[in-house]
């Protein structure tokens, strides 16, 4: 059994509830951090190495730094839970039921930050999740954790929960910011940046959930404790949702020290490839990073087993690697067609593109076009090689990366599928009859023996 | 007329003063949701304009916000919106069937309302359920694990609900 910082209560009945959870030792990080500065705080998350939790992984404790605090401005945690990266599913998961866990990390890190109002801006379709929330904070203030003076401390904190309307562009910091704004999730030009000027102009932090969850056991442990869980620059526990061709789908906490096999294989995690098939490929964190075939995901190209960890994950850089991004894990066995599978994430962007730049919402419908003709029989060889170009056209030109979140899963699905897309035009009537198959996506990679 | 009642009226100033002063149009989102679900289950115009009014904001700055977002329903849809979700995921978990299945059973294509006004169908995209495919959104919840079985019992069931 690996550590568990997030989940250790996963099992406790009535650990959604205040008096559970507090009896589970519930708010004795929040204890701990109102008797210390907001700058030991920041300290200390800066000493963990946590990196967000989102997908971008970028270093927590120095985005913290960025903020700005100009005198007599008021500045803003916001939680970004508009979790919606096709394969994720761990947000929703924290906050069902771990409610009071991610409030206790919403007031720590408020705290550290002086954000006296914080707002939780979730998914609209998570449409049940808000009313959990909002029974948590209830029950969090009427224990004095939240509120006016909190324990005596003269800090005051409220805590709004905040509701999308359907729009995966929103997970984009700047584009939820305009959200919560009451306008169209457009993605802002940077600079500024949120930290100078984010909701209503004023210095605003941007976290995902299960990052500020994480700011409760790095204060219970203390930075260094945290930081010595995992390896290398991934430090701590990771949530990961599992799903596809599995036998135990579900939302697993791993240290970051477990190899992509066992994750896959044990019973403790994915359980193995549902019906005893045989495992294809894998987007390993979330539909905008690269699929890997079976070969590549569990070996690097050197060679070397492939752990689940960000700089593991990432070896190999897109030629053979992909990245660990938002632990969204979904496994393909044998059986799926990567062509019909990258036209359903082409059409996701296509239909999330908010049109701000033409790149993106001219390229991606052009991508799903293209994609539904190899699909169905209708494709021609050049339009392989214009998927690429048009990926690549797309990648680096838009304001925010939902261009490069749409060109990436088309890019390595080529890279690596290149033969499944020419077999599709080849035998455009097999092609609708059965699927391309295992080929050879899982015989042992050929490494170069170094001189 | 449309008028939300005293009770959701004071619902919409509560939820106004969650935002700084001035900030009103904050509330634009959860106050077009509130909406929705009050008047009919789409945005016509005249209720746009009433939340406009609310809001102290001009109407377009409204109908901007209502047509970008895919939870608000810019035509009419029926008491229960099927919304399956079709994404990676789902479709590797068999989605197609489950859609194929209720069209077939209510007689509509995608996008389309049964005659009698109860089930309007719509694929929709990634949902966050992804470990517990196939699904679909039903108002506020999630149904999930789908096989045809189970669609059969909830169609069933909202039907003879309706008769009710």
């Amino acid at each position: 059994m690996g550590v568990k910082l997030l989940l250790e209560h996963d099992k406790v009945e009535g650990i959604r509830y205040y008096d559970t959870y507090r009896k589970n030792g519930g708010y004795r990080a929040a204890e701990k951090a109102l008797k210390m500065s907001p700058a030991d705080i920041v300290e200390e998350v800066k000493k963990s190495g946590l990196r967000g939790r989102g997908g971008a992984g970028f270093p927590t404790g120095l985005k913290w730094s960025f903020l700005a605090k100009p005198e007599g401005v008021p500045r803003h945690l916001v939680c970004n839970a508009d979790e919606s990266e096709p394969g994720t599913f761990k947000d929703r998961y924290l906050m069902e039921f771990h409610p009071h866990l991610f409030i206790e990390g919403l007031l720590i890190s408020s705290f550290a930050l002086g954000s006296n109002t914080t707002y939780v801006y979730i998914r609209g379709e998570y449409a049940w999740i808000p009313d959990i929330l909002e029974q948590a904070i209830d029950e969090a203030k009427n224990n004095g954790w939240l509120g006016k003076n909190i324990q005596g401390t003269g800090f005051d904190c409220e805590i709004y929960v905040h509701r999308g309307a359907g729009a995966y562009i929103c997970g984009e910091e700047t584009a939820l910011i305009e959200s919560l704004e009451g306008k169209r999730g457009n993605p802002r030009m940077k600079p500024p940046f949120p930290a100078i000027q984010g909701v209503w102009m004023r210095p605003t932090v941007v976290n995902n959930v299960e990052t500020l969850a994480a700011v409760v056991p790095i204060i219970n442990l203390g930075g260094d404790e945290y930081a010595k869980i995992g390896v290398g620059k991934s430090t701590g526990t990771k949530l990961m949702s599992a799903c596809g061709n599995i036998n135990k789908p579900g939302v697993y906490e791993i240290d970051m020290t477990i190899s992509v096999e066992e994750f896959i294989y044990s019973d403790e995690y994915c359980g193995g490839i549902r019906n005893g098939k045989k495992l294809k490929a894998c987007i390993p964190g979330g539909s905008s990073v690269p699929i890997l075939p079976a070969n590549l995901l569990l070996k690097t190209a050197k060679g070397e087993t492939r752990l689940m960890n960000y700089e593991s994950m990432s070896d190999g850089g897109f030629v053979s690697g992909s990245m660990i991004g938002s632990g969204g894990f979904e496994v393909l066995d044998e059986d799926q067609c990567i062509v019909k599978h990258t036209m359903t994430l082409a059409r996701f962007y296509n239909h999330e593109s908010c049109g701000q730049c033409s790149p993106c919402r001219e390229g991606t419908g052009w991508m799903y076009k293209i994609l539904k003709n190899l699909e169905y029989g209708k494709g021609k060889m050049s339009d392989i090689d214009l998927l690429w170009d048009i990926q690549r056209k797309i990648e680096g030109n838009t304001i925010c990366p939902l261009g490069d979140a749409a060109a990436w899963p088309v890019a390595a699905a080529i890279r690596h599928f290149r033969d499944e897309f020419e077999w599709h035009v080849l035998n455009p009537d097999e092609s609708q009859k059965r699927n391309y198959g295992l080929a050879h996506y899982a015989d042992p990679i050929h490494v170069a023996a170094s001189a | 007329m449309i008028k939300f009642s005293e009770e959701k009226l004071n619902k919409v100033k509560e939820v106004m003063a969650r935002y700084p002063e001035g900030k009103q149009k904050s509330a634009l989102i959860p106050v077009l949701h509130m909406a929705q679900d009050e008047f009919g289950g789409w945005l016509d115009t005249p209720v746009m304009d009433y939340v406009a009014e609310l809001l102290n904001i001009l109407p377009i700055e409204v109908y901007e916000v209502a047509t970008f977002y895919t939870m608000f329903n810019m035509k009419p849809v029926g008491k229960h919106l099927l919304e399956v979700c079709r994404t990676g995921p789902c479709m590797v978990n068999g989605c197609d069937d489950i859609i194929d299945h209720i069209k077939q059973k209510l007689g509509i294509s995608e996008g389309e309302t049964t005659p009698d006004g109860l089930f309007t169908l719509k694929p929709a995209e990634c949902l966050g359920a992804c470990g517990y495919a196939p699904m679909m959104q039903l108002g506020k919840t999630y149904r999930e694990h789908l096989t045809k079985e189970k669609v059969d019992k909830l169609i069933d069931e909202l039907r003879a609900q309706a008769k009710n």
